[in-house]
């Protein structure tokens, strides 16, 4: 693998990573980080529409008249997201439940349209892949972070077991009903976004 | 006073450029100015007339502004504590009981925030500012008396870091400090922040409380509708009702109003409208109130002296920073306040108390109200000048 190729994994995770760099698919950062379960299966679902979504417009880019790219984009993502979410309906009917619409909602994830838009169009299928996993780790790492904190604080469990010990609650420990409801998620990004800045300052605007 | 200037000059050096303790410079400057105004106040020569008064003696005379109530609600909440347990008191003994609770709120309410404040300081290397003042006195007044320390600590130290220093510190917030606090604890704990036990001292844990003892607020019984368990409008004024800290006694209330209008700190506006808001839309309640709901027809003038009503009006609304700046915006701020707040109140069940998310969306809208006031203006001038 060539460093320009480990570039197009490596780049997303941290200093173009979609959510805190690009703000794109906060929507589903919101909505889906109150617990780790579903945080994981929607990155890992996202990971595979985007990855395949990638390669597929990037083999037809050559043939899709640009005026109507949009629409071929939107069924290649839809037949994607359809599978995706049949076989969570078949494998895990639980988290499917939980996750609810925003299993279909990856159709409208602005990170794989403008993946789709911004890389697939223009590049080979192999490179395409590559930029299509690793914004989609990029996009994961950040929900994870997020989920693992809210659902710490928020309900003293992680992965559904309890981890704060039952001791602490009877000192008079609470869980945060606040991480639970989405404001807190906006500023749990925030607090993502202020670390990753102080840490890397070229992402700093100059003004 | 002399041997405290002088002691401060003798240790002045240290903290200077150069000195061991070099460091520690904002934190001395801060100090420094908390007691003596630096700089010259009115020049030898010339006609400059200065006033003395800078950001660090309006915050105090809130504070002083603050003390009524302050003194009134540690009455309060060892006046309802022993008859929770329906024991007699001398008065001192019920001022005591409230000194011993409430003293620990106020001290962790300033260690936290201005501990954070400091450590904002300290990385940033700029001078202290001195808004935690009047947040950390507010901050204990707007709580239930039983709200565990560490949650109080918590709240302000994200209040301070999210509602100020990440907008640039004392005066850029957009949003007041201690409301927000209270706004964290009201969303993270609910238990703690609302129902009939809290806010009582000892309620809680329910030992030796007289059978039948009910801790309901007013604010509470209205919004169950429980119209007979409400006190008399003369004891809601007076305060001899259970509530927040700070907030029971209405004429305690006033007197800090007094205070903040006689000094000019606070606007008489905006004091005015959020009760002339509060005002008409309880009249409006009252003209659709049904038989079924009977909070509807309770009069628009015991809206005003339920719950938080009183105390958001004068300390909070009036907050110069987070509220509008232009004159004719005062009238609207405060007006939407008002109203804003009685309608959460008697229309939203899940909110008994409408004053916090009234003042904070307010807060929110404040600069968009100045905008179109200023605009507006600007129009009117530009047709003089064309006609």
């Amino acid at each position: 693998m060539s460093t320009k190729n480990l570039k197009l994994l490596s780049d997303p995770i941290n200093l173009n990573n979609p959510i805190t760099v690009q703000v794109l698919g906060i929507c589903s950062a919101l909505a889906v980080t109150v617990k780790l379960e579903p945080a994981v299966v929607l990155s890992i679902s996202v990971l595979f529409v985007l990855a395949f979504a990638n390669v597929i417009i990037s083999v037809l880019r050559n043939t899709i008249p640009s005026r109507i790219r949009i629409i071929v984009q939107l069924v290649v993502i839809a037949a994607l997201v359809i599978l995706v979410d049949q076989v969570l309906k078949a494998y895990s009917y639980e988290v499917s439940k939980q996750l609810s619409v925003f299993v279909g909602l990856i159709i409208t994830n602005c990170i794989i349209m403008g993946r789709l838009e911004a890389f697939a169009l223009g590049n080979k299928p192999w490179p395409s892949f590559l930029d299509g996993v690793g914004n989609s780790a990029g996009y994961a790492i950040i929900l994870i972070i997020i989920a693992f904190f809210r659902e710490l604080l928020g309900s003293g469990t992680l992965w559904g077991i309890q981890v704060i010990p039952d001791s602490f609650y009877e000192m008079g420990y609470t869980n945060n009903g606040f991480m639970i409801l989405p404001p807190m998620a906006l500023i749990v990004v925030a607090i993502i976004i202020w670390v990753q800045r102080s840490k890397s300052r070229e992402l700093i605007e100059a003004n | 006073m002399n041997i405290l200037r002088n002691y401060i000059d003798k240790i002045k050096p240290n903290f200077e450029k150069g000195g061991k303790l070099e460091k520690w410079l904002p934190v001395f400057e801060s100090f420094e100015t908390f007691l003596y105004v630096l700089g010259d106040t009115a020049p030898k020569k010339g006609a400059h007339i200065r006033d003395a008064v800078d950001l660090k003696r309006v915050m105090s005379v809130v504070v002083i502004a603050l003390i009524p109530a302050l003194l009134f609600g540690m009455w309060n909440v060892g006046e309802y504590h022993y008859l929770s347990i329906g024991e007699n008191a001398t008065f001192f003994e019920k001022f005591g009981h409230g000194f011993i609770r409430v003293l620990p709120l106020i001290l962790v309410s300033y260690i936290a925030g201005l501990g954070t404040e400091f450590v904002f300081v300290y990385i940033k290397g700029h001078e202290i500012e001195e808004g935690f003042l009047v947040s950390g006195m507010l901050i204990p007044m707007i709580v239930p008396v039983d709200t565990p320390l560490w949650m109080v600590a918590l709240a302000t130290i994200f209040a301070v870091i999210f509602g100020k220093e990440v907008f640039g510190g004392t005066g850029m917030n957009i949003v007041n400090p201690a409301l927000l606090t209270r706004a964290f604890l009201f969303f993270s704990y609910p238990a703690k922040m609302s129902g009939d036990t809290i806010w009582i001292s000892g309620l809680s844990e329910g030992e030796g409380i007289v059978d039948g003892f009910s801790g309901a607020t007013p604010l509470a019984s209205a919004a169950a509708g429980a119209m007979d368990k409400l006190p008399s409008t003369m004891d809601m004024f007076m305060g001899y009702v259970p509530g927040s800290i700070g907030e029971t006694s209405v004429l305690a209330i006033l007197i800090g109003a007094a205070i903040l209008l006689f000094t000019g700190v606070g606007s008489w506006k905006i004091m005015l409208s959020v009760f002339a808001g509060g005002a008409v839309m309880g009249l409006i309640l009252n003209f659709f109130a049904t038989e079924t709901n009977p909070y509807m027809a309770l009069p628009f003038y015991q809206h005003l002296l339920l719950g938080g009503f009183a105390f958001g009006a004068v300390f909070m609304a009036t907050d110069p920073v987070t509220g509008t700046q232009t004159e004719t915006g005062k009238w609207i701020y405060g007006f939407l306040i008002g109203f804003i707040a009685i309608i959460v109140r008697v229309l939203n069940p899940a909110y008994p108390e409408g004053v916090m998310m009234a003042i904070l969306l307010m807060n929110v809208f404040a600069p968009l109200i100045d905008h179109y006031v200023i605009q507006a203006n600007i129009k009117k001038r530009l047709k003089r000048v064309k006609a």
